[in-house]
């Protein structure tokens, strides 16, 4: 789960880190309020997107005055922002956090992530904060450096000297830019991250480090062991589909094109994907069902799918394993009853059973084309998603 | 012979008890495996589809000699069960559970660098050496017995590769399922090594999927090390970047993990790289019979 720049702000307030004195709203009405109560002579506004290149964007933005604060806001919120990293479509912005305008001396880049091909979590920081890290590895790639910490450990104190003397950044005393770092990886462990970064750490004009944008992804398979971050969630920006998918263990992912895919097993459901892009065609999603899916999984898979208008014909692509082929058809028979599918169905099964699941399906009267194998099954959705002629 | 499991390998069943685990124990003996005994704490003294339970791994280890564990507790519990089993001294853990967080899976990596096990998945189907011994959730009747050895990322997607080796009459010497997870036991690299030294298997089949650096490292292993053909395909060329597909480890992000630089790594060290994944099992097919 990614979190909003203020929810990600909040935690690392809870552990002693500064950050910049502000305030979250979701009205503009609030923002003059807001700009008095900060008392500051200058305040930055920042869209609350969970995506990054804001400030290219025009999403972040200063006011001096608490009119003007209403105004700059009344102007972004229900707008969408479009940056590198959100899509043509952009993301609609629905909180604004106000802050005080800091004065910055010096802007330095921190995170920490899991380095997969160490499997460790590594620390990877420099003094060119402010821009993108692709940006400073393409730029000034020796001005990065990455430390990979020990989980069972925390951070070695031979560690900390080699990052701070590698930096050489003038802060004074360099503890407290080490405690800063033993406090990150505690949010990081604490808080079962799999990405905590901020860029820019700034150092400010009467010395001190403040953590000025702050991006925190929350491992979802840790969730269960974390009830504080459940007030969260009603904020995050999930499609319908996405809560239903959710809800119901299945997931899916919304693409564009126009071919819905009803898959089990991940790695599957992405080469169904690969196919039908090869038989020129798009996938609307990706939908993993699981391995062992339940009847009641498989409708709201249907729902799911269908819920999504852009979709013209819809592959179901079933490797039958421990699950009988029969009793997934007949499954998907029941689905089709009660879904009611007003577009074109092409089910590939295969494994155990397969021949009674096919006659299943050839007898069931429903408009269901199945296909012998996958790349039948492709080329038949294809076909039926530009509403050519199908061959049975 | 195949690799990490043979005739002899005895198999202790961790979360025994529960739905997953009680009915794969009745698959996997119904397979021939030698399933010897069964963890559930608590549950001592009760048996499952004949298998004696036992409270520890521990327990179960020194009345039955298991030496190798196949996991199938809840995701808040497994990774203390694979600590549990490494500590009872087992050689081969197989840790089919889905879900386990992150940090878990890096404190048990930590852990069993200094000890002689070897852990395969997490969130994987396991291995299975057809014919002979079955580790996991796959279907047994979808393997055939042979030389070609199969490594994978992915549940069903293997299960598909190997059924399309099957029906062309291409048999399987080991089919191992690594997982898909960001953290994983044995990797790419370490099961190239054993097929390379195993008599029995003739040619390789590698299926990778988007997210991380494991098929790049593969590639650079295979130019050096691996003088039999490998057949390789990764899924996931479609994929948005940001978007995690299905699998916690399948994500792009930034320019890293895409499917064409895997393919490009993998391609430069000689692997036949499959387009379409239906054509998986022809290509091997092919390839075997120059052999």
């Amino acid at each position: 789960m990614k979190l909003y720049e203020f929810q990600a702000k909040n935690i690392l307030k809870n552990y002693g880190i500064l950050v910049p004195q502000g305030k979250v709203i979701s009205s503009s009405d609030d923002a003059p309020e807001v700009f008095r109560e900060i008392g500051c002579a200058s305040c930055v506004i920042k869209a609350q997107i969970l995506a990054g290149g804001r400030g290219k964007g025009g999403g972040i933005q200063f006011v001096n005055t608490p009119s003007e604060a209403q105004t700059i806001a009344s102007r972004m919120f229900g707008s969408s922002l479009v940056t590198h990293q959100t899509g043509l479509k952009g993301a609609e912005i629905k909180y604004l956090l106000i802050e005080e305008a800091v004065s910055i001396k010096k802007e330095l880049y921190l995170a920490i992530t899991i380095d997969r091909s160490l499997q460790m979590p590594v620390l990877i920081t420099s003094t060119e904060g402010g821009m993108e890290i692709e940006e400073i590895a393409l730029r000034a790639p020796e001005n990065i450096i990455r430390e990979p910490l020990d989980i069972l450990f925390g951070i070695h104190p031979f560690q900390l000297r080699r990052i701070t003397s590698k930096l050489g950044i003038p802060i004074t005393p360099s503890s407290k830019f080490t405690n800063l770092l033993i406090k990150l990886f505690d949010v990081f462990v604490k808080n079962d991250c799999s990405l905590l970064e901020i860029n820019p750490l700034v150092i400010t004009s009467s010395g001190e480090l403040c953590a000025l944008d702050a991006k925190i992804e929350i491992d979802d398979n840790a969730l269960y062991r974390h009830p504080e971050f459940e007030q969260f969630t009603q904020y995050q920006d999930f499609s319908q589909a996405e809560v239903l998918a959710r809800r119901y263990r299945l997931s899916y992912i919304s693409l564009d094109g126009s071919i819905g895919c009803l898959v089990n097993g991940a790695g599957l459901a992405m080469a169904t994907m690969d196919m039908i892009k090869l038989h020129g065609g798009e996938p609307a999603n990706f939908l993993d069902v699981g391995g062992d899916a339940s009847l009641e999984q498989i409708i709201q898979a249907f729902e799911i799918i269908l819920s999504d208008y852009r979709v013209k014909a819809i592959l179901v692509n079933i490797f039958g394993g421990i699950m009988k082929c029969d009793v997934i058809a007949s499954g998907i028979i029941q689905a089709v009853k009660e879904v009611g599918i007003h577009v074109p169905l092409i089910v590939r099964l295969e494994g155990t059973n397969v021949n009674a699941a096919r006659k299943l399906l050839n007898e069931s009267g429903l408009n269901i084309i199945p296909a012998k194998d996958m790349k039948s099954a492709a080329d038949a959705v294809v076909k039926a998603s530009n509403n050519g002629y199908i061959d049975r | 012979m195949g690799i990490l499991i043979d005739s002899n390998t005895k198999v202790v069943c961790q979360g025994i008890t529960g739905n997953a685990g009680s009915f794969h124990t009745a698959q996997m003996l119904e397979y021939g495996t030698k399933l010897v005994a069964g963890v559930t704490p608590g549950k001592e003294g009760t048996t499952v589809h004949g298998v004696s339970v036992f409270d520890s791994v521990f327990e179960a280890v020194k009345s039955t000699q298991a030496n190798a564990s196949v996991i199938y507790v809840p995701a808040p519990f497994a990774a203390d069960a694979v600590l549990e089993a490494i500590e009872a001294g087992v050689g081969l853990v197989v840790c089919i559970t889905e879900g386990i967080p992150t940090l878990d899976m890096i404190r048990v990596k930590k852990y069993i660098l200094n000890t002689k096990t070897r852990l395969i998945g997490p969130n994987c189907p396991g291995i299975i050496a057809p014919g002979i011994c079955k580790i996991g959730i796959m279907p047994g009747y979808i393997h055939k017995s042979g030389s070609v050895g199969v490594v994978s990322r992915s549940g069903t997607l293997t299960y598909e590769a190997v059924w399309q080796l099957t029906q062309r009459g291409v048999g399987q010497s080991t089919c191992i399922g690594i997982g898909g997870d960001p953290i994983v036991g044995v990797n790419f690299v370490d099961v190239l090594r054993l097929f390379q030294e195993d008599k029995e298997t003739r040619a390789i089949v590698l299926i990778g999927e988007i997210g991380g650096s494991a098929e790049e490292e593969a590639a650079e292993v295979i130019k050096r090390e691996i003088n039999k053909p490998v057949i390789g395909f990764i899924a996931g060329r479609t994929a948005p970047q940001g978007r995690r597909m299905g699998h916690a480890g399948a994500i792009i992000s930034g320019n890293k993990g895409t499917a064409n630089s895997k393919i490009t790594a993998l391609k430069n060290a000689g692997v036949n790289i499959v387009d379409n994944p239906a054509d998986i099992g022809e290509v091997a097919a092919k390839i075997i019979s120059y052999l």
